[in-house]
């Protein structure tokens, strides 16, 4: 009788897979149903953007990397806007702060809609994608309500906002505010003590806060592993140091620890967006008073010759940052999103790097997953909440 | 804490090495040299005033046509100190520099993408394999002497042409790297 043979199975997973967020692929060393090691392959989804990036003007690079964490576009912008901002070594207007941590709030929410949906949806629980789904229409209704783009609004620009809020803006964000917490008790009431969903979750692809900080992960991955990290608290940007909040932690680290994380972080965007909607005013300023940077306003630009000089300028030429390099971080859907740029003083920036939190999460998923089961991979790339725009760029 | 700071206390730890404050508008940068790089971001995570246990990303810039034309950076973060860093090291264009992946585990993968985009070697990294451009591809095309737009046939259609050795030697170095 012949030998029986173990050996151990290669399997092709994505990158055409539903649960893989995009393009990932993986190839899967098993051992029956246990992983024995993960090979991830990125890149499906490169672009060049960065280097399309360096051939534009400084304010023509903010709908490009929108488009690189497409499901947190206005996160992306914010990160470069602040960044060049402080080379130029502007300070916005409070109103202008307040708008920007209304929508990076709402971003979040939307960003973690879909991450809750499809999270949800891969281990099972199909219905919750459409209900997250529903509720992400709404968000998507008011960036069309604020720049009549639903995706990538490209609403925040370098030196402020591209224009003021649109009459009803404070009606819209207010009905979704109202509507919204009913909605997250129904999300909750579905997943939080669901015996299914938590026994497909609990200790499944538990990290170490030393793990993670090894692997550079920061942001929900961290905090559910004990960390309490969080930009907003430890670096403020947009005067998020006068907004009453807590950073969600949690300490097991497992895939049902960064669930519990982020449904709290929601909780908490829907705090900080009622904080700010109270605080601006219907109409007022939007954009800093820095001429080089901010085009005049339009009656003016019909009226007077400076201003119209300045507005030609302004989009023929587009302005000059000073020469250097500058680093700012925000707390994005998935982490710590920031964007290096470099100048060289001209009008286009030499370089241009985003910081991508689900660049390093992918490159952490095999230390989660070894020696798991083949179907908890599945729940630990939901939780990690990778985005492949986002990691390849 | 100011880069002059910084260098305070990392100058006893890494003996005879020459650091030097860099100019910045955000957080404290310093440059350090490729040979002792090592060994100043081991310091830099053991030293408890300092505690930069994170490295958050790891990129580079072309300065061309400027020698050493590359600066590669390293962005550190210490949560505990709320503290920030810039590591600068410059390379020359044919320079090359070790990889921190012994401080960091992290580092790989960036590390990984500064050689895809950039041509900068990172000795003894050990895994320095194309990450976003696909495996068969010339050229690095971050660098500022890489043209814009080219066209490239794509080769998507053929098949990868791996054999079964080499696909089980690749799963085999998977397996080693992970003992560690």
């Amino acid at each position: 009788m012949a030998e029986i043979r173990t050996e151990t199975m290669t399997v092709n997973m994505g990158p055409q897979h539903p649960s893989t967020h995009g393009v990932l692929r993986l190839v899967l060393e098993l051992d029956g149903e246990v992983i024995q090691s993960v090979m991830p392959t990125i890149g499906y989804l490169h672009t060049g953007i960065e280097k399309t990036a360096e051939q534009k003007k400084w304010q023509q690079v903010i709908p490009l990397v929108e488009r690189m964490d497409y499901l947190a576009a206005q996160s992306n912008s914010l990160a470069y806007a602040l960044s060049v901002e402080k080379l130029l070594g502007l300070e916005m207007p409070k109103r202008v702060n307040d708008i920007r941590v209304l929508i990076a709030e709402l971003q979040r929410l939307a960003s973690h809609l879909i991450w809750l949906g499809t999270h949800a949806m891969e281990i099972g629980a199909v219905s919750m994608l459409f209900y997250a789904i529903r509720e992400r229409e709404l968000l998507l209704n008011i960036n069309e309500l604020i720049a009549g783009f639903r995706f990538f609004p490209s609403y925040i620009r370098i030196g402020g906002l591209r224009e003021d809020l649109p009459r009803g803006f404070h009606e819209t964000v207010n009905e979704f505010l109202d509507r919204f917490p009913t909605k997250m008790d129904e999300f909750e009431r579905l997943l939080t003590k669901n015996d299914i969903f938590r026994r497909r979750t609990e200790g499944v692809g538990v990290v170490t806060l030393e793990n993670a900080y090894q692997w550079g992960l920061v942001g929900p991955i961290a905090r559910a592993a004990g960390s309490d990290y969080d930009v907003r608290k430890y670096f403020p940007y947009c005067g998020y140091e006068t907004y009453d909040f807590t950073v969600p932690t949690a300490t097991e680290g497992d895939v049902y620890a960064r669930y519990r994380v982020r449904i709290t972080e929601m909780r908490q965007s829907i705090n900080l967006c009622r904080q700010a909607i109270a605080r601006i005013s219907p109409t007022g300023v939007w954009a800093c008073d820095d001429t080089r940077v901010v085009p005049p306003p339009k009656d003016k630009v019909y009226t007077e010759m400076e201003a119209l000089i300045q507005h030609f300028l302004i989009y023929s030429q587009g302005f000059t940052v000073p020469v250097g390099d500058a680093y700012v971080p925000v707390e994005g859907p998935r982490g710590e999103h920031g964007c290096y740029i470099v100048s060289d003083g001209s009008n286009r920036p030499w370089r241009v790097k985003m910081r991508a939190p689900s660049f390093m999460a992918i490159q952490a998923l095999p230390s989660l997953v070894q020696g798991g089961l083949i179907a908890d991979l599945v729940a630990v790339i939901g939780s990690n909440d990778v985005v492949m725009g986002d990691c390849d760029r | 804490m100011e880069a002059s700071a910084i260098i305070d206390i990392l100058q006893p730890l890494v003996p005879g090495a020459v650091f030097e404050p860099g100019r910045s508008v955000d957080f404290a940068t310093m440059y350090v040299p490729a040979d002792r790089l090592v060994e100043t971001c081991r310091a830099l995570r053991d030293t408890p005033a300092l505690d930069f246990k994170v490295l958050t990303e790891v990129t580079a810039a072309d300065y061309l046509p400027r020698e050493p034309r590359y600066e590669v950076i390293y962005h550190l973060l210490s949560v505990s100190k709320r503290l920030r860093l810039r590591v600068k090291v410059r390379v020359p264009s044919d320079g090359s520099l070790p990889t921190v992946q012994g401080v960091w585990r992290g580092a790989g993968w960036p590390e990984r993408e500064v050689w895809d985009m950039f041509g900068i070697v990172f000795d003894d990294h050990g895994d320095l394999r194309r990450l976003l451009m696909p495996e068969d591809w010339e050229g690095h095309p971050a660098r500022k002497d890489y043209p814009v737009q080219i066209r490239k046939v794509t080769q998507t259609y053929e098949p990868l042409e791996v054999s079964e050795e080499e696909f089980r030697a690749n799963i085999e170095r998977d397996r080693v790297k992970r003992a560690h």
